[in-house]
């Protein structure tokens, strides 16, 4: 379903590439985690194939057509977008907007949806995401994980192809951090295909179907997570596993 | 206070208020509706970046808010006749005005602008919105918001700037009371007289700025 190859990215004045060639293959249903220490480039890769950084070079396949990562046109990445959905770190929910509004303003103003079947699709996305009670309330008066799950209820109205999430935990209070997680858990279940850049190691285990592990800007190791885990090839990501399993116990 | 005083105050206050009403605010009122479009245009070619267009845009703001507005107004009403350019007292007022406080407007409203976070814009697009139903629905919203308080500043200070206008010919308030003074000599009284008339509107106005903020508050605290 997608596919980038040789994504290349540098940022000016940084001086240094942060993506050396980066591969990565997704097919539909796969709930694919990207992992690696911080800094490896793993933000920037999803933020280079939702085109919210213009990659120097890589290709993307998407449905079946190509695509020069470096020059797509506005109009086909608009086109591009419509069909995926993606949730942030710290949410970026509409600020002005209450959060029935944060739901159905990409269908009624992205896809022309009529305002009545957009609501409807709103509310039954705020109801899977158990936040249909809060549907007049703004961003600002919620928790975190509920704004998390306002995110991910305006990723799904949109009944996108895939979804990317980026840490989407990350920002989040330890004790909020469940509610998103199990919410992202039953998407997977649904078949949802979802392309994670995660920290949240029992996420990537044990409900993530491959892993791809980054380290400074290349793909170090990347499979079934399971046998990423059990079995990994890299001493790289044998390092990795054991320093974040390691600060897991002693949490 | 003596009965002439009582007098010529009470003679002078309708014909004061009559000027107001039906020049000090129309000109306000036209001058801040040009500035307001001016500023928002402006705010939103350097928001957006637009190369040309953005360095006009500074140009603009540096000429405008160097110079002195009363030498803006002598230059367009008695300069530009020299080149065959000859407008109306009052057109000319309500274009310098509004030229004038659109240059201050418009870095408001740029800082407003500036200030919504750049996650809004990023998630206007991945959720497959246009930008300017992002600008429509999200962007401008929030920096209208944040601006307000600038905004209602540029709004006060041009009510009582438009007495400028006097020197123009153009006949509001504040000229309407030189030309009463001129008959009565009563100077601390008059000019005392206008300057509360002054005080009061623009207190409505300052109340009236609460009641907005309260308003334009309705989504709580800005992140």
């Amino acid at each position: 379903m997608l596919q980038v190859k040789d994504v290349y990215k540098s940022f000016e004045g940084k001086g240094q590439e942060v993506l050396r060639g980066v591969s990565l293959h997704v097919n539909k249903g796969d709930v694919t985690a990207i992992l690696g220490p911080s800094g490896s480039g793993k933000t920037t890769l999803l933020r280079c194939i939702n085109f919210l950084e213009r990659a120097d070079s890589g290709t993307m396949i998407f449905d079946g057509q190509t695509y020069d990562m470096h020059r797509v046109p506005k109009d086909q990445i608009r086109r591009i977008r419509k069909k995926t959905a993606f949730v942030f770190q710290n949410y970026n929910l509409f600020l002005n907007q209450t959060v029935l509004n944060n739901v159905t303003l990409g269908l009624t103003s992205g896809r022309k949806v009529p305002r009545e079947e957009a609501e409807t699709r709103a509310m039954q996305a705020l109801r899977r995401v158990g936040m249909a009670e809060k549907a007049a309330a703004y961003p600002g008066s919620l928790s975190g994980g509920q704004q998390q799950r306002v995110s991910i209820a305006r990723a799904i109205a949109a009944e996108p192809e895939l979804i990317y999430f980026d840490e989407p935990t990350s920002a989040l209070d330890p004790e909020l951090i469940g509610e998103v997680l199990s919410v992202m858990r039953e998407l997977a279940q649904d078949g949802m295909t979802m392309l994670v850049v995660t920290h949240e190691m029992e996420f990537a285990r044990h409900v993530s179907s491959q892993v791809v592990f980054m380290e400074q800007g290349v793909v170090v190791e990347s499979g079934p997570s399971e046998a990423f885990f059990e079995a990994p090839k890299t001493e790289r990501s044998r390092a990795f596993i054991r320093s974040i399993l390691g600060q897991h116990e002693i949490r | 206070m003596s009965e002439r005083l009582i007098r010529i105050l009470s003679d002078a206050l309708p014909q004061l208020l009559e000027k107001f009403v039906t020049m000090t605010i129309p000109l306000t009122v036209l001058s801040f509706l040009l500035a307001l479009v001016i500023s928002v245009a402006v705010a939103m070619i350097q928001y957006a970046d637009v190369k040309g267009l953005r360095l006009l845009c500074r140009g603009y703001i540096w000429i405008i808010r160097c110079t002195p507005l009363l030498v803006q107004l002598y230059l367009v009403f008695y300069g530009l006749p020299s080149l065959g350019i000859v407008l109306d007292a009052f057109p000319t007022a309500v274009l310098v005005f509004g030229v004038n406080e659109g240059a201050y407007m418009a870095e408001t409203m740029r800082g407003a602008l500036e200030a919504v976070p750049a996650g809004q814009m990023e998630a206007g697009y991945c959720a497959g919105l246009s930008y300017w139903s992002i600008m429509g629905h999200v962007v401008l919203p929030q920096a209208f918001r944040t601006a307000f308080p600038g905004l209602s500043n540029s709004l006060i200070s041009m009510v009582k700037g438009t007495s400028l206008a006097s020197v123009i010919t153009v006949t509001e308030m504040f000229r309407q009371a030189v030309v009463i003074n001129g008959r009565v000599y009563e100077s601390l009284a008059l000019y005392t007289e206008v300057a509360l008339i002054y005080l009061v509107f623009c207190s409505l106005l300052t109340l009236l700025q609460r009641w907005g903020e309260k308003k334009l508050n309705v989504y709580g605290g800005v992140r």
